[in-house]
């Protein structure tokens, strides 16, 4: 594909949430380097489209273009993917772009990400530290609870394992691996781990972690590797194990 | 730390001597001292730092020091450090402490007739709504200004618009001639992504073609074609040069020699000579990072690299408790001027930015609480409206001007003068240049003119800001005679502590649409200067 004149791209475009989608084709002169971000950015250089259509650039979400704040992801043929790091030379022509399906659309290739960070919060995904002022240094960590730590660290929130998820809907309301694998996290992390009630309870009942049917989609797509399917056996075993002492409690 | 004698006097002495002596020192000293329990703070909230065999922090060198000093978590500190503290928000926002408007752009400060602040005026980047937000007191963090480069390591979001449209409204912007450049970064044709330095120190050697325009693929061209300038023209350390000499020769190279690859600003960094299980074992993950953006293996393909515009040193004037001239207004981070001088040390960004919040917020308390009502209330609107139609005069607009093609002019002038080598005879031309940059402004044309989520009114709004700022930039550069960290001029090679040891600072004379420039002594009551030689 490296010595084809250009490249075409079919983008899926809609106004506002209230219209209605349709596509436009663009095409673009091919150059070394490309990505889609590039591309779009080309396309608001030159808003035509490949009939010679004015048109007007394309609503996106992008900011690092590095693949750490996980804005940017969208469709691409397709795929659930990080429109940063897509080259063009690496895609099949036409080059398809659409919005994350299962999130409410803003515009064009935007969408609306907020259910995973109301998610963060309703697993309460931090460490509840006593305040900010300097209380001294944190608790010893090993260097292999560091390392299983970080991995898991390194989620960017991009949602790409909630859009490949069969279970991931409205009906389900499922919070999706990412909430789960974060919980994972905290719950390992040595003062973390005093919120680890809070956060289980929080993944029990409908749209808990029972919903997972274990596709495994999720750690297939997730572009940071994170052992998603593990984290959620990891999870769901605490949480049954949970349960079941909260029903002896009773 | 590390048993090396590291002290936080050290790390001062480091931080004040990087900034090539233009930080006031006092405020300089009070961050090293606070950055240990800043470092704790940031362990306390789950930063997942590498860890020693005792269950310790693990600390390593960066540029710029002699000490391993610096928590490190993995090879994504930065990415972990602001998640830790945007868990930190969600938690506050949970127990109703905090409100969060996302998907806001900053426009303006609301001021009342005594020029003070009042609050600010913001749009909602989705139904395009304008509004104000009353305010006792606001605290900018807006960030570096990368997008005035076109192509930075920055950030998209980082256009600096909000510290211009300040500085248009009567804010101090200091030292703005001073850009940090990081001499190899990855270029992208949608940013410069950073490569590691140790690629250079693992044998890497840096060429360009010998005749300009070859397009040859470069495994083919045979030695005698190649040009190792940097071994040519540093015999003794060749390709190991200290990063700003590395960085000259590279620009100097592309732009006065004009073989960059392709006819664009980049050489060859070559790896391809050394064995791949070195590569494999010391660099595995910076190459697989450039293999991910640019889709090449380096361990057969030498790399393409270049000088990218990395960090802002200049920003928003602040004074020791992070406000800035007028009143109400605080800065912190890397829209301030405070900590970083004429160069900033690796690591010290993040440091900053938690210290300067540290002193913002609460001086920003103590201000509100000191401050009484405006006498009416009638700016708010006034600003609204100033604001509404701004937006509509951009929406109304017939021109023929593109926003994002002046943009990518903008970028390439502002990289091209403005950063790594810079001779008066060009800034002046760049400056010119800009005041036609503004002139085209007048005639943009958006071809996005409806009322939901438009980008191109958000950017064209960010664009002019740039511009603005871009001036005070090249003008700033144009006047300091002398080299000094990172602002070097080949006609003034040396620092002269005599006429500049003092702080640029431009205010925007309105009248004349241009900035105006006075200068502040810098404090250096507690080191005093020396010769950066390294
Ligand atoms: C690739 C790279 C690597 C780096 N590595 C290091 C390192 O190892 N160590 C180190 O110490 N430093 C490092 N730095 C520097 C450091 O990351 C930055 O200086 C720091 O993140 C700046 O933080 P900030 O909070 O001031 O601004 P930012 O993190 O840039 O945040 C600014 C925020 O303001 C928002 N904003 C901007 N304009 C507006 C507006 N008009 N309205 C509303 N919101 C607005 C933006 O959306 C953004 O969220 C690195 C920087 C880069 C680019
Ligand atoms: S394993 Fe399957 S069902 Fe479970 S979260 Fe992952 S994708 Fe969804
Ligand atoms: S777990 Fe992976 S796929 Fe899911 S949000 Fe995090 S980074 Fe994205
Ligand atoms: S733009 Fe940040 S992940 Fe792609």
């Amino acid at each position: 594909m490296a010595d084809s004149k250009s490249v075409l791209f079919k983008i899926r475009r809609q106004g506002s949430p209230h219209t209605s989608p349709h596509w436009e084709e663009f095409s673009l002169a091919w150059h070394p380097g490309m990505n889609v971000i590039s591309s779009l950015m080309e396309i608001a250089r030159n808003p035509v489209t490949r009939d010679g259509k004015p048109t007007t650039p394309i609503t996106y979400d992008a900011n690092c273009l590095e693949e750490v704040c996980g804005s940017c992801a969208m469709l691409i043929n397709g795929t659930a993917r990080m429109a940063c790091s897509a080259l063009i030379d690496k895609l099949e022509q036409p080059v398809r772009l659409e919005p994350l399906s299962k999130f409410p659309i803003v515009r064009d290739l935007a969408v609306d990400r907020s259910v995973l960070f109301e998610n963060l919060k309703r697993a309460k995904a931090w460490v509840p530290i006593d305040g900010t002022y300097d209380l001294g240094s944190g608790p010893r960590m090993t260097m292999e609870e560091q390392e299983a730590a970080y991995p898991l660290s390194r989620c960017i929130s991009c949602c790409c394992c909630m859009e490949v998820c069969p279970q991931f809907n409205e009906d389900t309301g499922f919070v999706g691996a990412a909430t789960i694998s974060q919980v994972r996290l905290f719950n390992t992390h040595p003062t973390g781990s005093a919120l680890k009630r809070e956060r289980l309870a929080a993944l029990m009942g409908d749209g808990g972690i029972q919903e997972c049917g274990y596709a495994q989609n999720c750690v297939e797509i997730c572009p940071k590797d994170i052992p998603l399917t593990r984290s959620i056996s990891e999870v769901g075993g605490a949480v049954m194990k949970q349960a079941i002492g909260d029903l002896f409690r009773k | 730390m590390k048993g090396e004698g590291d002290s936080t006097w050290q790390h001062f002495d480091d931080t004040v001597y990087g900034g090539d002596f233009l930080a006031n020192q006092p405020p300089v000293k009070a961050m090293c001292d606070a950055a240990p329990g800043i470092i704790d703070l940031l362990d306390r909230m789950g930063v997942p730092f590498n860890r020693t065999p005792e269950g310790l922090l693990d600390f390593r060198r960066f540029g710029g020091t002699l000490y391993n000093r610096t928590a490190f978590a993995g090879a994504t500190t930065g990415q972990q450090l602001l998640y830790a503290l945007d868990e930190q928000v969600r938690r506050y926002e949970s127990e109703g402490k905090v409100t969060k408007y996302e998907h806001w752009e900053f426009l303006s400060a609301v001021l009342d007739g005594n020029r003070a602040c009042r609050g600010i005026c913001a749009m909602d980047l989705r139904s395009m709504e304008v509004r104000t937000f009353p305010a006792d007191a606001i605290i900018i963090a807006t960030g570096g200004i990368g997008a005035i480069f076109g192509k930075s390591t920055n950030s998209v979001v980082c256009t600096g618009s909000a510290q211009s449209a300040l500085y248009q409204q009567g804010c101090y912007y200091a030292n703005g001639e001073f850009i940090q450049v990081h001499p190899t970064s990855i270029p992208g044709e949608d940013k410069l992504r950073l490569m590691s330095e140790s690629a250079r120190g693992e044998g890497g050697r840096v060429w360009v073609p010998k005749t300009s325009g070859d397009t040859r693929d470069p495994k083919s061209i045979p030695e005698s074609e190649r040009w190792y300038f940097l071994e040519e023209w540093y015999p003794k350390y060749g390709n190991l040069v200290p990063r700003d000499v590395a960085t000259r020769a590279i620009f100097k190279v592309v732009y006065e020699h004009n073989l960059g690859i392709d006819g664009k600003p980049m050489v060859y960094l070559d790896l391809t000579h050394v064995d791949r299980k070195i590569l494999d074992r010391k660099l595995e993950g910076i190459l697989e990072i450039y293999e991910k953006f640019v889709g090449d293996d380096p361990r057969d393909t030498p790399m393409k690299i270049f000088p990218g515009m990395h960090y802002t040193m200049g920003g928003m004037w602040v004074d020791f408790k992070q406000a800035t001239n007028v009143p109400g207004i605080f800065a912190a981070g890397e829209c301030e001027y405070q900590y970083h001088g004429a160069n900033r040390l690796g690591a010290n960004s993040l440091v900053s930015c938690i210290f300067g919040g540290f002193i913002a917020g609460p001086a920003a308390v103590q201000y509100a609480r000191g401050t009484s009502a405006a006498a009416t209330n009638g700016h708010f609107d006034t600003e609204r409206k100033h604001q509404e139609e701004n937006n509509a005069m951009l929406m109304k607009s017939e021109g023929d001007e593109n926003p994002f093609r002046l943009w990518q002019e903008l970028g390439e002038l502002m990289t091209k003068n403005c950063t790594v080598i810079r001779y008066n005879k060009n800034l002046q031309e760049t400056d010119g240049k800009l005041v036609e940059f503004l002139e085209r402004f007048r005639r943009i044309n958006l071809s996005d003119r409806t009322q939901w989520a438009n980008t191109s009114v958000v950017f064209a709004r960010q664009l002019y800001n740039m511009l603005q700022l871009s001036r005070v930039i090249a003008q700033g550069a144009a006047m300091r005679d002398e080299s000094r960290g990172a602002h070097y001029k080949p006609d003034f090679p040396e620092r002269d502590d005599k006429n500049f040891l003092k702080t640029t600072k431009a205010s925007f004379a309105p009248d004349a649409d241009e900035p105006k420039f006075e200068f502040e002594p810098v404090d250096v009551s507690l080191i005093p200067p020396r010769p950066r030689k390294y």
